[in-house]
């Protein structure tokens, strides 16, 4: 057994006021001085943290948000003078994909490197758009399962990374098809290269720190390189280089201690790799393509290059097809990949990672089980450091985030976290359906109910058509 | 459908002596609905009237002309209290002679939506569902529709949510309440084993003490006493107190096997193997080292604040066989005994179904994707499983195309909110359903989602903190459960009334009865 992949983790607070969900709003003028006050048996002691937090107030727009929303205080005042809102800063965070909720969340997974718990049910639509509208499955009696989250049986969430030959030829005693380059990564998932707004010299260094110390790879785009405070010998196998055709070349040297390095799609793509491939044979090649309206065929077309090892789709951060007025979302994008590609008989020769809307960990075993080997991700990591996704910064506003003034430990210790709750929760929906490794979940739609396949199975022959 | 009641039970007869072995006397509760006010000072209302201090000259008109006590001003002082608005009407009064807001002289009162109803609630349970859950609970009838509470339907958009009722505009056979029976038959094997019977089509789920505290459980068994239907214990073992309603409790055999002895399983009526549940299906249990009391370690003969863990699966059981070891066993340690299987719903849950059926089990129980009452991986709770309303269909349809549908009894649970749920859960083609949350809401919970760690929920409801247990009396818990099953049972005859219906049990399957929001509904079919 290999040895078990874990990723050691601390408690890291946010260096900003908590932005919760909830707060209370109280009329003191009214206040009756009683004895018996409500506040002092807050089971959270939130109002007397809320006192203190007002004596050492920073800014005076800086309010304490910190509720935990139990109504108890508001509903046993004396004289009724709380009132429980939801805060309005709390409404403003994301965006509609990329929802309070989400971002609460993965403060909260970046903060604890914990699995997000909570009692009381689910809370949420029934079904939505995109990875709302499927479940994955679990065993039950019938199949033999694991007990991986409690550690009786290893579950295993590495992947590979590059081209598979589809046979195997041997001679009288040994191997004697080549073997191409293959990465294993511990768990299906590599840091993105971030988008333009979020481009900090400050925040790459710590993009490769968190790569390094949890196994994983962060996309760099070539002109970024050379990074400051870099030990080219821990950090490098851990960036995969971004190269477009205009790109400054990052020097052999470097290029040389990476294992991944991602060519920005485009017509003299595959003459390039061969070249590259030329100059550093060990080096696994992967061609970033955009999933725009001709994604899906590029897609399936690149695949049948003999040369190509991996391929990089990637949606628009929502998930949603580049430039389409009705997009498709990622998830059916990587079906059709997939699918087309078992059809022709390529799928196990090449790598297909899957970016764009991968917002949670559970859109991580989606994909997978869409399709894609592995999946890319950007902005979850920019969360962990207290981002708003406000695009502020895209306007030229100050970052209410203070991504500028980040500090190192910090950073790499939120990401770390975040890493490692997703890593947690990859296992905990693997160990539900009964799978050991996250290779064999690739594909495999048979541990998945889609939405819009239930509706028309049960509901349809009861109810008809769906509008 | 055959009428197992029909059939005299002279099981005790040819019973052995030994099969049970406690005798406690039993307690018999009251169904006597009785009001049971909340028991917070503030009850959170709808609509709240909104009083101008500079324009109010304290008159008193609006005491006087308001029937509902909204209005406070207390003999001796000079000022109005805080306004009782959780007895206000809302906009429903504005069409009466009593209308404060517009008999008041000087126009210094305003009705408005109150603000906090955006903090309550959720997409499942609404602010209006729940606010219209706790008046059932407090008087034992559903709320008047003057209150415009739309809570029989949630707004999560799909599965319950979007189905309605299509009533006649008149129905075939004109019925009083009296002719019309809710009660369901739960042993339908005629295997020699009692033919139990409960008044109403639902019966309590599992909640185990360590996840909630010993007086609601305590409550829960003496609400389904009065009822005369079941709880459950959950995991968590079998309290002392809750020996004299042996006859009314379920005894759960979880993977953890916590608390569980020849004992327990012999001093009741149901026994239930929990092979999954719909908070968290394929991942077991999981009580946080917070809850696990000196009271809850010594139930479960475990260290105090240590997690304790329930596997999944039962490690025993791979294959139907052994599922069918499980009940064999279940059923020669307790003759008297019916055997339930809880099960969750993964997409072969038809196959599970009748496997189930195949081992033996007497009731299957469907525990949703939704459902859940404890604490859970928030995304186990989101991804992991279908919804409920699928499973019920789909496991019925393959029952009776096998031939075996009317040889097992089919329970539904994960998401059922109201009486209008437990209908709709039925017309897809469930015999009954199992509740949870409804219970806890009953009891004061606002779905805070804090039941999980530290001295657990606030409210008093799902914790082990004795100080804060101690927030509700046993009698109070018992009597808001009791007029919640009364309120629901009320609705539910309604629901049967409008369609002519004797008994729930010919409700049973009847899609042709639904309509589905989303569909075109020209296809409708009776299953």
């Amino acid at each position: 057994m290999p040895k078990k992949y874990h990723i050691n983790t601390t408690p890291v607070p946010p260096r900003l006021p908590r932005i919760g969900k909830h707060g209370i709003v109280d009329w003191r003028e009214d206040c009756a001085r009683c004895h018996n006050c409500v506040k002092k048996a807050c089971v959270y002691d939130r109002h007397r943290q809320e006192t203190e937090y007002i004596r050492n107030l920073k800014d005076v727009d800086d309010l304490f948000f910190d509720c935990m929303g139990c109504f108890s205080c508001v509903q046993d005042c004396t004289k009724g003078l709380l009132s429980l809102t939801i805060n309005p800063v709390y409404e403003q965070l994301g965006n509609n994909y990329w929802t309070p909720d989400i971002i609460l969340s993965t403060w909260l997974q970046a903060e604890t490197g914990k699995v997000p718990v909570s009692g009381a049910g689910y809370k949420g639509k029934f079904s939505g758009p995109g990875f709302d509208s499927m479940w994955t499955d679990m065993s039950e009696i019938v199949r033999p399962t694991r007990d991986g989250i409690h550690g009786r049986e290893y579950i295993s969430t590495s992947v590979d990374l590059g081209r598979k030959p589809a046979v195997l030829s041997f001679d009288e005693k040994n191997l004697v098809t080549a073997q191409p380059p293959l990465i294993s990564l511990p768990l299906p998932l590599i840091i993105d290269n971030r988008p333009h707004g979020y481009r900090l010299p400050k925040l790459e260094p710590i993009f490769v720190e968190t790569a390094a110390r949890t196994g994983l790879i962060s996309i760099l785009d070539a002109d970024q390189w050379p990074l400051e405070n870099i030990d080219e010998d821990r950090h490098l196998p851990h960036v995969a280089f971004f190269l477009r055709p205009d790109s400054p070349g990052v020097p052999r040297e470097v290029l040389k201690k990476t294992k991944l390095v991602e060519i920005a799609d485009h017509d003299g793509v595959i003459t390039w790799i061969k070249k590259l491939k030329d100059m550093h044979p060990d080096l696994v090649a992967a061609v970033r393509l955009k999933l725009d309206s001709h994604g899906v065929e590029r897609a399936v077309a690149l695949a049948q290059e003999e040369t190509m090892e991996v391929i990089h789709v990637v949606a628009d951060l929502n998930g949603n097809e580049i430039g389409a007025e009705n997009p498709r979302f990622i998830k059916d994008m990587i079906r059709q990949i997939h699918t087309t590609l078992i059809e022709i008989g390529k799928r196990d020769e090449v790598t297909i990672m899957a970016g764009g809307g991968i917002a949670l960990a559970e859109h991580m075993a989606k994909a997978i089980i869409c399709g894609a080997d592995l999946v890319t991700t950007n902005l979850p990591f920019m969360i962990a450091l207290e981002c708003h996704l406000c695009d502020s910064c895209e306007t030229g506003f100050s970052c209410p985030a203070k991504l500028e003034d980040i500090p190192f430990d910090y950073s790499v210790g939120r990401m770390t976290n975040l890493v490692s709750a997703w890593h947690l929760q990859l296992i905990e929906v693997m160990g539900a359906m009964g799978m050991r490794e996250a290779r064999r979940l690739r594909g495999d739609v048979g541990r998945a109910m889609f939405f819009e396949e239930l509706e028309e199975q049960i509901f349809g022959k009861i109810f008809g058509t769906k509008k | 459908m055959e009428k197992f009641s029909e059939q005299k039970n002279k099981f005790d007869d040819v019973l052995p002596e030994n099969t049970r072995k406690t005798f406690v006397p039993q307690v018999k509760v009251s169904r006597e609905i009785k009001l049971a006010p909340p028991r917070y000072r503030n009850e959170i209302a709808k609509y709240i009237i909104r009083r101008s201090d500079d324009d109010c000259i304290r008159c008193g008109k609006c005491v006087n002309v308001c029937p509902y006590d909204v209005h406070v001003l207390k003999p001796g002082y000079k000022y109005f209290a805080s306004a009782q608005s959780h007895f206000c009407k809302g906009p429903g009064c504005e069409k009466t002679d009593h209308y404060c807001v517009a008999l008041c002289p000087q126009g210094a009162l305003r009705m408005v939506e109150n603000p906090m109803m955006r903090a309550l609630g959720d997409f499942r349970w609404t602010a209006d569902m729940i606010l219209a859950t706790w008046k059932m609970a407090t008087t034992g009838d559903s709320p008047s529709e003057d209150y415009g509470f739309d809570y029989q339907c949630g707004d999560s958009g799909g599965g319950f949510d979007r189905l309605r009722f299509k009533f006649p505009d008149k129905p075939d056979v004109a019925l009083n309440e009296d002719d019309i029976d809710i009660g369901i038959e739960l042993n339908r094997r005629n295997d020699r084993r009692p033919c139990i019977r409960i008044d109403v089509p639902w019966y309590g789920g599992g909640m185990s003490f360590g996840s909630v505290s010993n007086v609601t459980q305590l409550a829960k068994v003496r609400g389904a006493a009065a009822w005369n239907t079941f709880s459950c214990t959950g995991e968590g073992g079998y309290m002392e107190r809750m020996k004299p309603y042996d006859d009314y409790m379920i005894t759960q055999v979880a993977t953890g096997l916590f608390g569980i002895r020849e004992e327990t399983i012999q001093r009741v009526r149901i026994v239930e193997f929990k092979y999954a549940q719909g908070a968290k299906p394929g991942l077991g249990g999981h009580l946080l080292g917070d809850k696990n009391t000196q009271a809850v370690a010594r139930m479960r003969e475990a260290v105090v604040g240590i997690p304790l863990f329930s596997p999944f699966p039962f490690h025993s059981v791979y294959s139907i066989e052994d599922h069918m070891k499980h009940i064999d066993w279940i059923k020669h340690i307790n003759r008297r005994a019916l055997v339930s299987t809880k099960v969750s719903t993964p997409t072969d849950v038809d196959m599970v179904a009748i496997g189930s059926c195949a081992a033996g089990t007497h009731i299957i129980h469907l525990d949703g994707a939704y459902g859940g009452t404890g604490a859970a991986p928030d995304i186990a709770k989101k991804n992991i499983a279908i919804p409920i309303e699928y499973a019920i269909s789909k496991v019925h349809d393959f029952l009776t195309s096998e031939g075996v549908r009317g040889k097992v009894t089919l329970m539904a649970s994960g998401g059922v909110r109201t009486a209008h749920d437990v209908a709709k859960a039925i017309a897809l083609g469930a015999d009954g359903v199992v509740i949870g949350t409804a219970e806890l809401v009953a009891l004061g919970c606002v779905r805070c989602s804090r039941c999980e760690s530290g001295r657990g929920c606030p409210r008093g409801i799902a914790t082990t903190d004795i100080e804060l247990a101690a927030k509700m009396s046993v009698e109070w818990a018992t009597q808001r459960i009791i007029n919640l099953y009364n309120a629901w049972r009320k609705e539910l005859i309604g629901i049967l009334l409008r369609f002519g219906m004797r008994s729930i049990t010919e409700l049973r399957g009847r899609t042709d009865l639904l309509i589905h929001l989303d569909f075109s509904n020209d296809n409708m079919q009776k299953t």
